[in-house]
């Protein structure tokens, strides 16, 4: 225990200070977050008409620390997505600085792993060939050996060879945790992963999910619309405000104990507690988004 | 009897054979001379000249392939012709789709030439191309070359910009450079629609190569049947159309073969997970 805490803490205090001149700005003093956003704004603007404009998020400040699960809920249509674009360095924010691990992110973030919503696989590759894709990339040379590896672990030891149309959802899903995953990433980003699945099966990889990051202990940040998937696997969760310009409404520390178990921890007192408290917050911005969207439609 | 014919799954080659030998009943019976009264010519022996007798058209087929076994050379060289202007073609209409469609500025200045080239009707370039090329293989080629390129290049085009944002998106996450991009996402989903197209291609390829011979030239099927033209050998020229209709249909088949290989990893419609 003691050992631990000593290996956990001197690397921190030794790395803090040639890059305390650069974290100057307040709230960051404390150890150096995997991935930090410091008042990111992103604003679009129309191709055809410039003057319309749509400003997504606004002012957002928000850390990850190494090993933490922090959720993003939110309305739908609250810019939770241009979050974690900003974060993975596919999309440059209008004003503000995304930090990784300290240092200031430029062009793509290659610390990230990254889980789309939607489907991410190259069809033309088949499952194995899509988690070997990253390690190819890289340039390493045992790639079907570790792809293999990392397709046993999700459960598709035997279905390597087969087409993303051959699988269903559930298996792609796993396919492209797979894919994230054997790049060994320290920061996974997360966007609705599991939206698209039935009940079942995203609880089940819910938990594969949340086993797989206990073993690891990565960075996660996880984008979800859904209160009770974002309390039963995060350390953390944030409340996005209603777009347009979405901002953080309110934190809160999820302090369940772990190992959890997704469908077991829901029935907890203490879940729902949680789920009451962040609730009440949400509400409210669900409502305004809801009734912005109407507005629009 | 009826029960057992009827038309259905079982028997369909038996249908499709038997519609092929009414045709050619007909056909005979309508310009034998002689053998019926003449319904629509003055003389018996008009119907025989203007269309044919499929009796002598089939011996002329057969003389061509077994016994003087003269048309492999021809079919050799149109054969030759075709193949280049497809690879020619597809080639060029793959590197300059796939040029145009990511340099979105190089896109915009050469998008009015581009459709300007593509609405001009390019047979009319045949004789030019003799010109130019001489009456050999090359003018052959590259009538051919104007056919196919576009298709190709309007598919890459195509495919280039449908490229799901998606799976570009996680192409980079996973540390994909610009060629790695090039080569793992744009040209795996460019090809794809080249081979969407890859029938019409190759039948353009095919005609370009027989309508350049038959403009003018000294070797190919094209050549064989302006020949024959120029004498009113008709059962000649017809026993070359079915020479290539036949040669048309065996490269559609390859071309069938080759697709079905390539394109595995494309769902068919209404394909069942096999376990």
């Amino acid at each position: 225990m003691g050992e631990r805490a000593l290996s956990a803490g001197p690397p921190q205090a030794h790395r803090a200070p040639p890059r305390g001149a650069g974290a100057q700005q307040p709230g960051v003093s404390t150890p150096i977050a995997a991935l930090a956003l410091r008042g990111v704004t992103c604003t679009f603007v129309s191709r055809d008409t410039r003057s319309q404009r749509y400003t997504a998020v606004e002012d957002v400040t928000l850390h990850v620390a190494p090993g933490e699960f922090v959720s993003v809920v939110g309305p739908t249509g609250c810019g939770k997505s241009t979050l974690l674009n900003v974060g993975a360095g596919l999309l440059e924010p209008s004003a503000g600085q995304v930090h990784v691990f300290g240092q200031p992110l430029l062009g793509i973030n290659r610390r990230a792993g990254y889980m789309f919503q939607t489907e991410a696989l190259m069809p033309w590759r088949t499952a194995r060939a899509n988690v070997m894709a990253g390690l190819e990339f890289r340039g390493e040379t045992d790639a079907g050996a570790q792809a293999d590896e990392w397709l046993k672990r999700v459960g598709l030891g035997g279905f390597g060879d087969r087409y993303p149309h051959q699988l269903s959802g559930g298996m792609r899903k796993r396919t492209s945790l797979a894919q994230t995953l054997v790049l060994d990433p320290d920061i996974i980003l997360m966007d609705e992963p599991f939206s698209a699945l039935d009940i079942q099966t995203r609880q089940l990889m819910e938990n594969e999910v949340l086993e797989l990051w206990a073993a690891k202990k990565k960075a996660v940040l996880f984008i979800t619309h859904d209160l009770d998937e974002a309390i039963a696997m995060s350390d953390r969760v944030i409340v996005l405000s209603a777009g347009p310009a979405a901002h953080p409404m309110g934190e809160f520390v999820i302090d369940l104990p772990r190992p959890r178990d997704v469908a077991e921890v829901r029935v907890t007192p203490r879940f729902v507690d949680l789920h009451k408290a962040i609730w009440d917050v949400l509400r409210d911005e669900v409502l305004k988004g809801y009734a912005q969207q109407k507005l629009v439609a | 009897m009826w029960s057992v014919i009827r038309p259905s799954q079982k028997t369909l080659r038996l249908w499709q054979v038997m519609v092929l030998v009414a045709v050619f009943v007909f056909w005979y019976a309508m310009t034998t001379p002689g053998l019926i009264p003449p319904l629509m010519f003055e003389n018996d022996r008009q119907a025989a000249f203007f269309f044919g007798e499929p009796i002598k058209i089939f011996a002329r087929v057969w003389t061509w392939f077994i016994t003087e076994r003269d048309i492999y050379q021809h079919l050799w060289v149109t054969l030759l012709e075709t193949v280049l202007a497809f690879a020619a073609g597809t080639i060029g209409g793959l590197i300059l789709g796939m040029w145009l469609a990511l340099s979105p500025v190089a896109g915009a200045i050469f998008d009015p030439y581009i459709k300007a080239l593509n609405s001009m009707p390019r047979v009319i370039l045949a004789p030019i191309f003799a010109v130019w090329f001489g009456l050999g293989i090359a003018s052959k080629v590259a009538l051919g070359f104007t056919l196919v390129f576009f298709i190709v290049f309007f598919n890459v085009y195509q495919g280039v910009k449908e490229v799901s944002p998606t799976v570009l998106a996680s192409a980079r996450m996973l540390g994909a450079s610009r060629n790695q991009l090039l080569r793992h996402v744009y040209l795996p989903s460019a090809t794809s629609w080249v081979f969407s197209s890859l029938h019409t291609s190759v039948g353009l390829a095919f005609v370009g190569a027989v309508v350049g011979e038959y403009l003018g030239s000294s070797r190919g099927v094209g050549y064989l049947i302006l020949q024959a033209e120029g004498s009113f050998d008709i059962n000649t020229v017809m026993a070359g159309i079915l020479v290539l209709t036949a040669f048309a249909l065996v490269l559609d088949w390859a071309v069938g073969r080759v697709e079905t290989h390539l394109m595995k990893w494309q769902p068919r419609a209404g394909e069942t997970e096999k376990l």
